[in-house]
C-alpha cells in the first residue's frame, strides 16, 4: 500500500503536505480527521498545497489527506431548482434539519440533492439510440414552472445499450447505458457532476441581439444589456448594488435566476429567501423560489470556499442554459471574490501586484466573465446566461484594481453614484459615466418591438441631459436665475426627466417593474412637454408662466399615476399639455 | 499524558516559536509556565511539522529562551458562560478582574463561534425605538442589526451609545428579557469609566457584562475581546433568549491591532498595511448579530469606530461599511455649531429600515417623509455650494427657503438634548413642521394624499407651533 499523505503544515486556511507525489492540480481533498473539503492549489518537489474551504481548527500535523482523482465539482441533476447552497454546493436546509442547529458544523456530510425523492420521469430514449454528448434523454418537472432536461455530459457519447422506461424515480437511478467505441460503459441517472473551473462546451455562440428586459427605466432605455451579456455594477457602500441585484432578480425577463451572495451579508441572504417565496411571479403565478437558485456563502464563512462560489454558480447557471433556458446570474460581490484570491495568494507568498492582489485577477475577472453568452446548445436548443456581477471598490475609488479590470471584460457598465444614493434617487445610476456597448446590437430589436422612435427618443433625452450636466457647471457658479428662458427649461425638463423617469421607487407597486412600451410613452410625453414649451418660449412667453401651469409636476407624477395597464392615459396627458398651453398663448 | 515543553526556539514580539512539539492543533490554546509559577496563555497561529508559532496574550516580557514551559491545553481558546455572568467584569480574554472570583461554568463556548446557517436567520423587521430623531426617522435601527457609529476624535459618539442603550426600546417590551454586552478595545480608562457610569445612572449595570480592555493593555488580548464579547451575546441571546445590545468601541484599536500583530507574523500588507484579510476578520465579527428560526432572543450590535483623520474612504470604515447594515455617520461641522448628536444626514443609512417602518411598524407616511428629507437636505448642500459663491443674497427665493429649511433641520429636528427621549410619533411631526416650511410644488417624493393629510399651509403652521410648544413644555417639566 502507498504511503498515507499526512498534513505537515498549517496556516489560516492553507494546509501543505511533504514529500507527496500522489495528487493532481486543482484535486478535491479530505483533510484531516474531520474530512474538510479543500483543493490543491499548488504543487513542487517537496510540498503540496492545497487550500481548504472549512474552518482549519483544531487540525493537527500528522492528520490525514485522502485524495478522490477527481477536481472539484458540482452535482448536476433535479432538485437544484428552488435550493439554497454554500460556496461548495452543500444545501443549506439540509445542514439544517441535519444538525438542528442555526449555526453551521464543520464537515456537515449531506447529500448535495436529496436523495429521498421521486420524480416522474420521462424517458425520450430508446434502446439502440446514438446518443450524443449534451443530448436530452429524459425530462421531468422539477418545479411547477421547470422542467428538468436529464443531458448526457458533455464528454460522454454512445450507443444506448439498455433503458428504463419512463416513470418514479430517484436522483441516482440508472436510467439508460450506454456503450461508446471504445466499449466502455456508462450509466446515465438523473445527475452527473462536473468540474466547476471548466466551462461547460455549447456547440456555436450566437449574437447578443435580445435585450435582457428588466423593467427598470434607467437601464432598458439608456444602458441596455443583452441576454448573454454582462453588466457589471460597481458602487460604494449604501449606493444601492444590492438593492439594484434584487431589483434585476426579481423582474428581469429570464427563466431562471441563479443568485450567488459572495462575502456578503447573512441577513441579505434571509431576505432574497423571504423576499422571493412571498413574491409571485406574474408570469406564472407560482412563488420566486421555483425558479431561482441561491449560493449562500456569506462574509463569515471560510474564505476559500467564497473563492469557489463564483464558479458553482455559475456552472450551475450554464448547466440550465444547455437545457435551453435564458439564465440570469447575479453575483454580489465579485470584489469579494477578487479578494478572497488576494487572501489565499497572501498566504501562499505569492508576488503580489497592484494593491496586493495577485497577478493572475485580470485573467481570472476575463475567465469568468467570458462564461456568460448566447449561445446554440449541444443540444440544439438555444440558451444564454446574463451575468450582472456587483463591485465593490474600496474607498468607493473605481480607478481600483478589480474595478479597472472588470471594466476591461462587461460591455455594460452601471456605475452607482454615492451622491444620488444620499439624495435617495434610485436605483442610483450615474447617467454620466455609465455606459452600454450594446446599442449596435439591439437597435434592430427596439425598432422591430417598439418602433424607431424608441431609439428616437432615447437619443433625445440623453441629449437633454448632457445639456442639463454642461449646464449646472454654470449654474454652480453663478445660480440659475441668469440662465435664459430656454435654458431654464432645459434644466426643468432635465429635472422631470430625472425625478420622474429616471428615478424609479421599488416599494411602489406601479413603479417597481415598468414595461418597455410606457418606458417608451413616458418618454414621449415628457419630449412632447419639452417641444411645445420650447415653442412657446421662442414666441416669448416667460417659463415662470409656463411652470405655474402645474404640469411639469404632474409629468414628475405620472409614473405613479398611469397603471402599466392603463397606457391610453398617456394621450390625455398630451391633450392636457395641448389645452393648457393653447390658453396660455390665447391670453398672450 | 502532559508534557510540558521547555524553553524556545526564537521568541519575537508577541511570538514564540517551539520546536519538537507533538499533537498541536491548529489555534490551539497553551499555558505557558514561569519559573515564579505565574502562568500566562497563548494561541497556536502557525504549525510546520514539529515547528510551531504560539502568541502569548499577556506579551512576551521577561521570556528567555529557557525560562520557561509550555503545556498543550487540547481545546481552542474558550469561555466559561452561565446566567451568573450578568453584572460581571472582564478582561480583553475573558478572565474577571472584579474580585468577585471564577465563574462557575455552565458551558464552555469556543470563542472564534460558528457562523450563522443563513436559512436559520430570520430577516430582522422590529425597529427599536432610540428616542433620537435622526435614528429614529432617517436611519431605523432595527433588532438584531448591525449599525455602527463612525465618529471622529472629540465628537461625543459615546454619549450617543449611552443615550441609545439607555432609551433603547421596543413599544410592549419585555424589559427584563434584556442584557447589554460592553467591550471596550484599547480606549482610554476614563472613556470605559464614563460608560460604566451611564449604565449605572440608567440601572441597567445588573444586566450588562463588561469586557475591558485598555489602551494600556496587550494587543493581543486586544484581537479576543470582541470575539469574546460576541461569544457571550450568542450564549444570552439565543440560550437564555435575552434580547442583547451589543456596544463594542473602539473597533479602529481593534483593527490596528490586528496590523500590528500581521506585521510581526511577517504577512504581506494589504491597503495602508492592514492585512489582506481584515475584511474577512471584520466580518466575522460583525456577522454574528441577528436572530435566529431556534430562539426567541436576538443580537443588536452597535460598533464604534473613529475615522481616522475623519476619512470615510480609510479602509477601516470602508470595510466596516461593506459588511454592516448601513451606519450612522457623525460630521464635524455639525458638532462644531454645537448640534447633538451631529448625526450627518446624508452619508447615514440603515440598510433595515425599509421593511421595518410604515405601516404596522411605525406610521404609514414614515417612508416618503424620509425619502423627501434625504432629497430636499440633499438640495440644500447644493444651495450652501452655491450661497458659498455667489452669496446668500443673491439666491433665489427657493433656494433661499432651502437654507431655512436645512437650517430649522438642523437646529430643531436633529439637535436634542442628552436626556430627551422623543416618541416616533414627535419626532415625525416635528419633521413635518419642518419640511412644510418648503412650497408643497418641491415635495416631489411625497404622494398627494399623504401632502394633504400632513402638509401644513399657515394656518396649520400656527396651529402646529402651538402643538410643538406645547410639546416642549411638556418635555421640560418632566425633566
Amino acid at each position: 500500500m502507498a504511503k498515507e499523505n499526512v498534513i505537515f503544515g498549517i496556516n489560516g486556511p492553507v494546509v501543505t503536505v511533504k514529500n507527496s507525489k500522489d495528487f493532481s492540480m486543482m484535486e478535491l481533498v479530505f483533510v484531516g480527521n474531520f474530512k474538510l473539503a479543500g483543493e490543491v492549489i499548488n504543487i513542487n518537489e517537496k510540498f503540496t498545497t492545497i487550500q481548504v474551504y472549512e474552518e482549519t481548527t483544531g487540525l493537527r500535523p500528522g492528520e490525514p489527506v485522502v485524495g478522490t482523482n477527481s477536481t472539484m465539482s458540482v452535482t448536476l441533476g433535479p432538485g437544484i431548482m428552488s435550493n439554497i447552497f454554500d460556496g461548495i454546493q452543500r444545501p443549506l436546509f439540509d445542514i439544517e434539519k441535519q444538525s438542528n442547529d442555526s449555526f453551521i458544523d464543520k464537515a456537515a456530510d449531506v447529500s448535495v440533492l436529496s436523495l429521498e425523492r421521486v420524480f416522474d420521469v420521462n424517458v425520450i430514449i430508446s434502446k439502440g439510440e446514438e446518443l450524443l454528448p449534451g443530448q436530452i434523454y429524459a425530462t421531468c418537472k422539477e418545479t411547477e414552472v421547470i422542467i428538468h432536461k436529464c443531458l448526457v455530459p458533455p464528454n460522454i457519447s454512445g450507443k444506448v445499450v439498455k433503458v428504463s422506461k419512463s416513470g418514479k424515480y430517484k436522483v441516482n437511478d440508472t436510467i439508460a447505458v450506454i456503450k461508446n467505441e471504445n466499449s466502455n460503459i456508462f450509466n446515465l441517472t438523473l445527475c452527473h457532476k462536473w468540474p466547476i473551473r471548466i466551462p461547460r462546451p455549447v456547440a456555436k455562440r450566437l449574437g447578443a441581439n435580445i435585450p435582457l428586459i428588466t423593467g427598470q427605466r434607467t437601464l432598458d432605455t439608456l444602458f441596455p444589456i443583452a441576454k448573454g451579456g454582462a453588466a457589471a455594477v460597481p458602487g460604494g457602500f449604501g449606493a444601492g448594488k444590492t438593492m439594484t441585484q434584487h431589483q434585476l432578480a426579481k423582474w428581469c425577463d429570464a427563466d431562471i435566476i441563479v443568485y450567488v451572495g459572495c462575502g456578503e451579508r447573512g441577513n441579505e441572504m434571509s431576505q432574497v429567501l423571504s423576499e422571493f417565496s412571498e413574491l409571485i411571479d406574474p408570469k406564472s403565478g407560482r412563488p420566486m423560489t421555483d425558479r431561482t437558485i441561491l449560493i449562500a456563502n456569506t462574509s463569515n464563512m471560510p474564505v476559500a470556499a467564497r473563492e469557489a462560489s463564483i464558479y458553482t454558480g455559475i456552472t450551475l447557471a450554464e448547466y440550465y442554459r444547455d437545457m435551453g433556458y435564458d439564465v440570469a446570474m447575479m453575483a454580489d460581490s465579485t470584489s469579494r471574490w477578487a479578494e478572497a484570491l488576494r487572501e489565499i495568494s497572501g498566504r501562499l507568498e505569492e508576488m503580489p501586484a497592484e494593491e496586493g492582489f495577485p497577478a493572475y485577477l485580470p485573467s481570472r475577472i476575463s475567465e469568468f466573465y467570458e462564461r456568460a453568452s448566447r449561445s446554440k446548445t449541444l443540444c440544439g436548443l438555444e440558451g444564454s446566461i446574463t451575468v450582472i456581477g456587483a463591485v465593490s471598490p474600496q474607498g468607493a475609488d473605481f480607478s481600483e484594481p478589480v474595478t479597472q479590470n472588470t471594466k476591461r471584460f462587461v460591455r455594460c457598465f452601471w456605475a452607482l453614484d454615492k451622491s444620488l444614493a444620499y439624495a435617495r434617487h434610485y436605483p442610483a445610476v450615474n447617467w454620466m459615466t455609465s455606459y452600454s456597448e450594446y446599442f449596435n446590437d439591439l437597435d434592430s430589436w427596439f425598432t422591430k418591438n417598439l418602433g424607431y422612435e424608441f431609439i428616437d427618443y432615447r437619443k433625445k433625452i440623453n441629449e437633454i441631459l448632457h445639456e442639463e450636466d454642461k449646464l449646472m457647471e454654470i449654474v454652480k457658479l453663478v445660480g440659475a436665475d441668469v440662465l435664459p428662458d430656454n435654458q431654464k427649461l432645459v434644466i426643468e425638463i432635465a429635472k422631470v426627466i430625472r425625478v420622474g423617469f429616471l428615478q424609479q421607487n421599488a416599494f411602489h407597486k406601479e413603479d417597481t417593474f415598468v414595461n418597455l412600451e410606457k418606458q417608451k410613452q413616458m418618454m414621449r410625453v415628457i419630449l412632447y412637454l419639452n417641444q411645445k414649451a420650447k415653442h412657446l418660449i421662442s414666441s416669448s412667453i416667460p417659463i415662470s408662466s409656463l411652470i405655474k401651469l402645474g404640469l411639469f409636476e404632474k409629468l414628475t407624477k405620472m409614473k405613479y399615476d398611469i397603471p402599466n395597464n392603463k397606457l391610453e392615459m398617456f394621450n390625455d396627458y398630451i391633450k392636457e399639455i395641448d389645452e393648457k398651453f393653447e390658453t396660455i398663448f390665447k391670453k398672450v | 499524558m502532559i508534557i510540558d515543553y521547555v524553553g524556545a526556539q526564537e521568541i519575537s514580539g508577541s511570538l514564540v516559536v517551539l520546536n519538537n512539539i507533538k499533537g498541536a492543533s491548529f489555534e490551539e490554546m497553551v499555558e505557558i509556565r514561569l519559573k515564579n509559577a505565574l502562568k500566562r496563555y497563548g494561541r497556536i497561529i502557525q504549525i510546520d511539522g514539529e515547528q510551531v508559532v504560539i502568541q502569548v496574550f499577556e506579551g512576551t516580557h521577561s521570556l528567555s529562551l529557557s525560562n520557561f514551559s509550555t503545556r498543550l491545553t487540547g481545546h481552542p481558546m474558550q469561555i466559561s458562560l452561565s446566567p451568573e455572568i450578568l453584572g460581571r467584569t472582564f478582561n480583553g480574554a475573558g478572565k474577571p478582574i472584579d474580585s468577585l472570583g471564577e465563574v462557575f461554568a455552565l458551558t464552555k463556548r469556543d470563542i472564534n463561534g460558528k457562523p450563522m446557517n443563513p436559512v436559520s436567520r430570520i430577516y430582522p423587521r422590529d425597529y427599536i425605538n432610540t428616542g433620537i430623531s435622526s435614528i429614529d426617522v432617517l436611519a431605523t435601527l432595527i433588532r438584531g442589526q448591525k449599525l455602527p457609529i463612525f465618529s471622529g476624535s472629540g465628537m461625543r459618539h459615546n454619549d450617543l451609545a449611552a443615550q441609545i442603550v439607555k432609551q433603547a426600546r421596543i413599544s410592549a417590551e419585555n424589559k427584563d428579557n434584556f442584557a447589554i454586552v460592553f467591550a471596550a478595545m484599547g480606549v482610554k480608562n476614563d472613556v470605559a469609566d464614563y460608560f460604566r457610569r451611564s449604565f449605572r445612572k440608567s440601572g441597567v449595570i445588573s444586566k450588562t457584562v463588561t469586557f475591558l480592555n485598555l489602551s494600556n493593555d496587550p494587543i493581543v488580548e486586544r484581537v479576543l475581546t470582541p470575539r469574546c464579547a460576541l461569544t457571550t451575546a450568542e450564549y444570552l441571546a439565543f440560550e437564555l433568549n435575552k434580547h442583547v445590545l451589543v456596544v463594542l468601541t473602539d473597533m479602529t484599536s481593534y483593527a490596528e491591532a490586528l496590523r500590528e500583530l500581521s506585521s510581526s507574523k511577517g504577512e504581506i500588507p494589504g491597503r495602508k498595511g492592514f492585512p489582506g484579510y481584515l475584511y474577512s476578520d471584520l466580518a466575522s465579527l460583525y456577522e454574528r448579530a441577528g436572530m435566529v428560526k431556534q430562539s426567541s432572543g436576538s443580537v443588536t450590535q452597535i460598533p464604534i469606530l473613529t475615522m481616522p483623520n475623519d476619512d470615510i474612504t480609510h479602509p477601516i470604515p470602508d470595510l466596516t461599511g461593506y459588511i454592516t447594515e448601513g451606519q450612522i455617520v457623525l460630521d464635524k461641522s455639525l458638532a462644531g455649531k454645537g448640534i447633538y448628536p451631529p448625526v450627518s444626514i446624508l452619508s447615514s443609512l440603515s440598510r433595515l429600515m425599509k421593511d421595518g417602518i410604515g405601516d404596522n411598524f411605525t406610521r404609514h407616511d414614515h417612508p416618503s417623509l424620509a425619502n423627501q428629507l434625504f432629497a430636499s437636505y440633499a438640495k440644500v448642500m447644493d444651495v450652501i455650494s452655491l450661497a458659498s459663491v455667489i452669496g446668500e443674497d443673491e439666491l433665489s427665493s427657493i433656494d433661499r427657503k432651502y437654507l431655512k429649511f436645512g437650517r430649522l433641520l438642523e437646529s430643531k429636528f436633529l439637535n436634542q438634548a442628552f436626556d430627551e427621549n422623543r416618541s416616533i410619533e414627535q419626532s415625525l411631526d416635528f419633521a413635518w413642521l419642518i419640511l412644510s416650511t418648503l412650497p408643497k410644488s418641491e415635495l416631489d417624493r411625497i404622494d398627494d394624499k399623504l401632502l394633504d393629510l400632513y402638509y401644513r399651509d399657515e394656518n396649520k403652521i400656527k396651529q402646529g407651533k402651538a402643538v410643538l410648544n406645547a410639546a416642549l413644555n411638556d418635555i421640560s417639566k418632566e425633566d
